[in-house]
């Protein structure tokens, strides 16, 4: 390329080259910083506010570090906060979440893994039918079935109860997770079951040990997309729970917008940290497959 | 006798999830479509009395206000999530060396709930305290920044928090896109000496069409169902400056009592998600028989 510009040396060229490259360089660290500044900046306002106490967040600047520490706030928040006419903290409720999550996870994965396994490699008529049903089903607005799945709890007496909660998020998260597991099991040679059946092998023999041990990745994958869902759920959780079995988002935001006494500001950011800090960990410690679950459950069909 | 009851198993195991699907999905539309056609109150009436529902909820000033919000909430955050999502995708896609810490970062808001992000937001941009406070303790006296108590900028607040939460996964999206380029053709391209934004702009970009189309339909998807983050951030105000039609639906179902109202504004919201998502769903589904 270079002998294509005679009026000047080639060194020259070359160091100017370099100049512009480093300057490029710089420039897309600069602007790299400046987004994750723009990302973090929430976390850290959040953190930061929860360690002050009122009255240095009256006076202080938004993004100061703490001059002084206290964890008060989180106290407050962890057991004494009000949610309108109780005052226990976020605790009860985030044990709720937990109650509300760990099963309907479990289960909606089992279920799912058993349904992705039948339409991946037990194809019989009108199977695709139903996939592409369920996977409809995976794009409605829940606010379409929200009257009538309350009505429907309210027969079967699980109305505004923990188990009631559970079923909702089984039977809406199904569509995912069997498409999870379809997807994944499809990618596995439907010869492997043919040769499976020649010795014998029947469908729980041949899911059991041909394709279960073969699924830790793709249930890792559901079990984490499934569990941010619950957890972070406020919808189902605001509509079907009553006083004492609202989930830990619904709790929150009633903390936050409870209008009795003084804002407490501090005590809203802590008790949000504490609201967020499961699924966090989780994409601390598994973001690889976090990242995973929402490119296929949001891309593939 | 063995071998049909072999063959029944598939479809036993199947089945529950099946009929679920059938009462809990599509019976569960089938009701609410029926009671948008009622004049269901506080109770659910069956007698069908035509679109006299439809015909109330366009003709609301609230429900309009909800829809125009949808409109404006949805193209800007579509479109400034898509483009900061690609932006960031072809600056980490520049070979740096702590791109898997940066991913970290941009990513992390999709795994908080709405509530929390609202939450965090709304302290963020509380004029008495949030920014608008600390410029003005910079000396910038006349600073002001009041977007979520004020009726007309309210919606722009959400829009603002939308974005911090939801960019990075379009970001993740992008990059995975540009990662599954062929390699090959970019090094051809490198070498005749094409310069690094064309063969951006005229050769990957292009090949990512289907990921520009996932992007916008989860977006999208992401757009019509904003309920929480509302809920979180402005409570669908001041008055009902910030309602979308999640939460007029909610409204109406919970607080003011009025099923024939919550149904067809529901419908109507699942008749949007239709019209976007449907043709892709179709074009997928035939794609892979083909």
């Amino acid at each position: 390329m270079t002998d294509f510009a005679p009026m000047s040396p080639a060194a020259t060229q070359n160091r100017n080259s370099d100049v512009q490259k480093l300057a490029l360089r710089w420039l897309l660290f600069a602007m790299l910083g400046l987004f994750a500044l723009f990302y973090l900046m929430p976390l850290f306002v959040m953190v930061t506010t929860s360690l002050k106490s009122l009255e240095e967040i009256r006076t202080g600047s938004l993004i100061a570090f703490p001059r002084e520490l206290t964890f008060e706030a989180w106290r407050t928040a962890w057991s004494g906060a009000c949610t309108g006419i109780k005052c226990e903290g976020l605790q009860p409720y985030f044990w709720n979440s937990v109650l509300i999550a760990v099963p309907a996870v479990l289960l909606s994965t089992g279920l799912g893994a058993a349904n992705g396994y039948v339409i991946a490699q037990w194809n019989f008529r009108g199977a695709n039918l139903i996939f592409s049903l369920m996977l409809f089903g995976c794009f409605i607005p829940f606010q379409v079935v929200l009257l009538p799945m309350a009505m429907m709890l309210g027969k079967m007496g699980l109305a505004g109860t923990i188990p009631g909660l559970i079923l909702t998020h089984v039977i809406y998260g199904l569509g995912f997770t069997t498409l999870f597991f379809r997807n994944f099991y499809v990618t596995i040679p439907a010869d492997l079951v043919k040769a499976a059946k020649v010795d014998g092998a029947g469908f729980f023999r041949i899911f059991w040990s041909i394709f279960l041990p073969l699924s830790l990745p793709i249930i890792v994958v559901t079990v984490i997309w499934q569990f941010t869902q619950i957890w972070n759920d406020f919808l189902f959780g605001v509509s079907f729970s009553q006083a004492g079995t609202q989930p830990v988002t619904v709790a929150l935001n009633n903390i936050v917008n409870s209008t009795t006494g003084v804002k407490e500001y501090n005590v809203d950011m802590a008790a949000a940290i504490i609201a967020a800090l499961p699924t966090l960990l989780v994409y601390v410690v598994a973001g690889k497959y976090f990242i995973r679950g929402l490119t296929a459950g949001s891309v593939k069909g | 006798m063995v071998t049909w009851f072999e063959n029944q198993i598939p479809k036993v195991v199947l089945a529950p999830s099946f009929v679920a699907l059938l009462i809990f999905v599509y019976g569960f539309i089938g009701w609410t479509a029926w009671v948008s056609l009622t004049r269901s109150r506080l109770l659910p009436k069956y007698d069908l009395h035509g679109t006299i529902q439809y015909k109330k909820l366009f003709s609301s000033p609230r429900w309009d206000t909800a829809m125009e919000n949808l409109l404006v909430f949805g193209v800007l955050f579509i479109v400034i999530s898509m483009c900061l999502g690609l932006l960031l995708a072809i600056l980490l896609d520049q070979k740096i060396r702590v791109e898997g810490a940066l991913r970290t970062i941009y990513l992390y808001p999709m795994a908080l709930s709405m509530i929390v992000t609202g939450t965090a937001w709304k302290w963020i941009m509380n004029p008495g305290l949030g920014i608008e406070a600390m410029v003005r303790s910079w000396g910038f006296e006349s600073f002001s920044f009041d977007w979520v108590i004020n009726p007309d900028m309210a919606i722009y607040a959400i829009v603002i928090a939308g974005v911090w939460q939801a960019s990075g996964f379009v970001m993740a999206l992008f990059l995975a896109g540009l990662r599954s380029v062929d390699g090959e053709i970019i090094k051809a391209a490198q070498v005749d000496g094409i310069p690094n934004w064309r063969i951006y702009s005229a050769i990957i970009l292009p090949s990512m069409a289907p990921i520009f189309l996932s992007a916008f339909i989860v977006l999208a998807h992401l757009a019509i169902k904003s309920f929480d983050l509302v809920i979180a951030l402005t409570g669908g105000g001041p008055g009902y400056a910030t309602d979308l039609p999640a939460t007029y639906m909610y409204a109406m179902a919970f607080s003011r009592g009025d099923l024939g109202q919550a149904a067809s504004s529901a419908m109507v919201m699942m008749g949007v998600v239709f019209a976007i998502v449907v043709p892709y769903l179709y074009s997928e589904l035939r794609a892979k028989h083909d």
